[in-house]
């Protein structure tokens, strides 16, 4: 007796799972051929002239369509419906009534936000989906199949689309997740949806974003999982832990979109300058190095911040892992001078001639240099200066030795300069 | 400037010392070249100078070799006063035929600077000058300082077994303090000492034939031309006049280095005022 009432239980919550409530409602729901009467004829068009055709054969193709689902299923006034040809305008669609999870998390995003704003059109469910030809996903025809995602945001997201949606172009595209996406055809690399989230997409200002500052670390080792690790550990880790918001992030120094490989030539001058920003003080005494003015000549073999200090897991030298510990310095250093020594390693990578407590010795030779070529060219500038008219009279001296004028009066100046 | 057709010259310069100018100039110029750009390396022209050289690391061979025929060319010079002194017995440490700065130089200097304010005669100068005289040991100091320095950050390793790390940010900080000084040195005051000045204006070729005319011995170094004269020796160092190949060779070679030399600096004094 209690199975045969489960049973029925059963029963019933499958047929409210699978039959959409708007046709339980109608008793005579009008078949799909009877739409199609009108819709299915590619000329059909609206009072004002828009076309309102149905390709039969798309929707049959459709997710939507291969579940037998009825025209009236999402558009749900017209199954009570018996006047046609029905009035022009129609309820819109909701597709929470199916999709109650997507469409709460949409209504979150930045997306329908942008909706409520004035004179802003935020991406829709049918923006990304498509309306009558939806495919699942999985399908590599449909607008949110893994690779045509990029293509799909792009449509809005491009400088010319407008429509207060924030350009990405071609940034994305050329990025090495862009390329391994679009060239490789890799379905493990990450589209716009990876990051960003589908559809409770917010903005990276928002601290529920997949993309805020502190999140983004998250979002990034889902994939590069062993960095997670080494930047936990790392002072930049270990300052973002702790709130500090000048603290680096992912994206900080490998940006958001233009991500490059790490061995591209014009990415590996760039972090330099970005590492700059926040220590000014060692990018300075830095360029004044070997190292720091062929990289700022824009050649890259040569000694980068990483490739003294790390990247991920970067320690301060007083940690005895650190790469430039007393304890390591000299291995760091041999990584490119292989036959360094221990008296090689106590050069100052980072001197500051200016800094009489850190550098006395070059402090002193500073001042000496800057005293000597003032020195110099203050004498012997004025040394010229001085010497510049005389020599011009007596040029002018000679030449009228060498060819008396005819009034044959030099003039006095000329003749006193003359011993 | 156009010399009297049977014009007397006087030797000046020998072939070999003459050889070692060129030599000289050319690795100079080579140095500044292509070590300018790294001295610079923030300026825009840095980078396109670097690049027509081939790279950092092709004009850091060519800075190599060209240090190489500098510190041979300044090697063979001491070679030769070394044979010139000990082996020959000539007297080059005292007198006018020496480069030792000596009191009549302080003389010179002081009555050349009245000269200049119009309160004396121009000095009866000799064989070399003061200003001549700061110029070859500023030759010296520079190849000690910028030469030992740059051989350092060449074999930082080798030199790191007797000295502190330390010495390679100091010889880093003078190798380009003093190449500044150095070519700042010689594009603007060795060019008027020796080239621009009005008397001498566009160059004077002396270094490249060799010889001068005796006019211009007579008025710019009347002591030498006189005490030659007093001493019977001048009609020893008559010497032809240069072929019309040979000016032109000087003026070509000398015109190419007092320009390459001047576009030099106007780099340079771009990237100061940058």
């Amino acid at each position: 007796m209690r199975t045969r009432w489960l049973a029925l239980i059963l029963w019933a919550w499958t047929c409210a799972a699978v039959v959409p409530p708007a046709r339980a409602q109608s008793p005579t729901p009008p078949p799909n051929d009877d739409c199609l009467a009108c819709h299915g004829d590619p000329s059909t068009t609206r009072a004002d002239g828009r076309s309102v055709a149905v390709a039969p054969e798309s929707f049959a193709k459709s997710v939507h369509g291969t579940l037998d689902m009825a025209c009236v299923d999402c558009h749900a006034d017209l199954a009570k419906t018996t006047e046609f040809p029905h009035p022009d305008r129609l309820a819109p669609v909701n597709c929470a009534t199916c999709h109650e999870d997507a469409v709460k998390a949409f209504d979150a995003s930045v997306h329908a936000a942008a909706r409520q704003g004035s004179g802003s059109t935020g991406a829709t469910c049918v923006d990304c989906h498509g309306m009558h030809d939806i495919l699942p996903k999985s399908d590599p025809q449909s607008r949110t199949y893994h690779l045509n995602v990029a293509a799909t945001c792009e449509r809005c997201h491009t400088a010319s689309a407008g429509k207060g949606a924030k350009p990405v172009g071609s940034a994305f595209e050329d990025s090495i997740h862009g390329q391994a996406l679009k060239r490789a055809g890799l379905l493990v690399a990450p589209n716009c949806a990876s990051c960003h989230g589908a559809h409770e997409i917010r903005t990276k200002d928002d601290p529920k974003s997949r993309v805020f500052r502190t999140t983004v670390i998250g979002t990034c080792t889902a994939c590069h999982a062993g960095i997670k690790p080494q930047y936990d550990s790392s002072v930049h880790g270990q300052a973002a832990a702790a709130g500090n918001k000048m603290a680096p992030v992912c994206s900080d120094c490998h940006t958001a979109h233009s991500i490059t490989a790490v061995d591209a030539d014009r990415w590996q001058l760039a972090i330099i300058r970005e590492c700059g920003t926040c220590h000014e003080q060692s990018l300075r005494t830095y360029r004044d190095t070997f190292h720091g003015k062929v990289t700022e000549l824009g050649f890259t073999r040569v000694a980068k911040c990483s490739d003294c200090h790390g990247a991920h897991g970067i320690l301060p030298a007083s940690n005895p892992q650190s790469l430039i510990s007393p304890e390591r310095r000299l291995t760091t250093c041999q990584k490119c001078h292989a036959g360094a020594n221990e008296n090689f390693a106590q050069y100052d990578p980072h001197a500051d001639p200016h800094d009489r407590e850190r550098n006395p010795v070059l402090h002193g030779m500073s001042i000496f240099m800057q005293v000597l070529l003032a020195g110099v060219f203050t004498f012997f500038g004025m040394h010229t200066l001085l010497w510049f008219p005389r020599s011009w009279q007596a040029r002018r001296a000679r030449r009228h030795r060498d060819e008396p004028p005819p009034d044959a009066n030099p003039p006095a100046d000329a003749a006193a300069g003359e011993e | 400037m156009a010399h009297a057709e049977g014009e007397r010259y006087f030797r000046r310069f020998d072939r070999y010392n003459r050889g070692l100018h060129l030599a000289l100039m050319i690795s100079f110029l080579g140095l500044a070249a292509t070590g300018l750009p790294l001295l610079f390396s923030g300026v825009p022209w840095a980078a396109r100078l670097s690049r027509l050289f081939g790279g950092f690391e092709t004009a850091g061979v060519l800075h190599r070799i060209f240090a190489v025929v500098m510190l041979t060319t300044f090697a063979l010079h001491v070679g030769r006063l070394l044979v010139r002194i000990v082996a020959r017995g000539e007297n080059l440490l005292w007198g006018p035929s020496s480069m030792v700065p000596q009191p009549r130089d302080v003389h010179e200097f002081v009555g050349h600077v009245r000269w200049f304010l119009r309160r004396g005669p121009r000095p009866a100068f000799d064989h070399f000058t003061y200003w001549e005289k700061f110029d070859y040991w500023a030759v010296f100091w520079g190849m000690a300082i910028i030469g030992g320095s740059g051989l350092m950050l060449w074999f930082p390793e080798l030199f790191a077994r007797v000295l502190p790390g330390t010495a390679f940010n100091v010889a880093l900080l003078v190798h380009g303090e003093e190449a500044l000084l150095a070519v700042g040195f010689i594009f603007t005051i060795h060019f008027f000492n020796g080239h621009f000045r009005p008397e001498k204006f566009p160059m004077d070729p002396v270094i490249f034939t060799g010889v001068v005319p005796e006019e211009e011995l007579r008025d710019e170094r009347p002591g030498e031309y006189d005490r030659l004269r007093r001493e019977g020796r001048l009609e020893s160092l008559i010497a032809a006049a240069p072929t019309p190949g040979m000016r032109r060779y000087g003026y070509i070679v000398g015109g190419l280095a007092l320009t390459t030399g001047v576009f030099l600096l106007v780099l340079i004094l771009r990237a100061v005022f940058y």
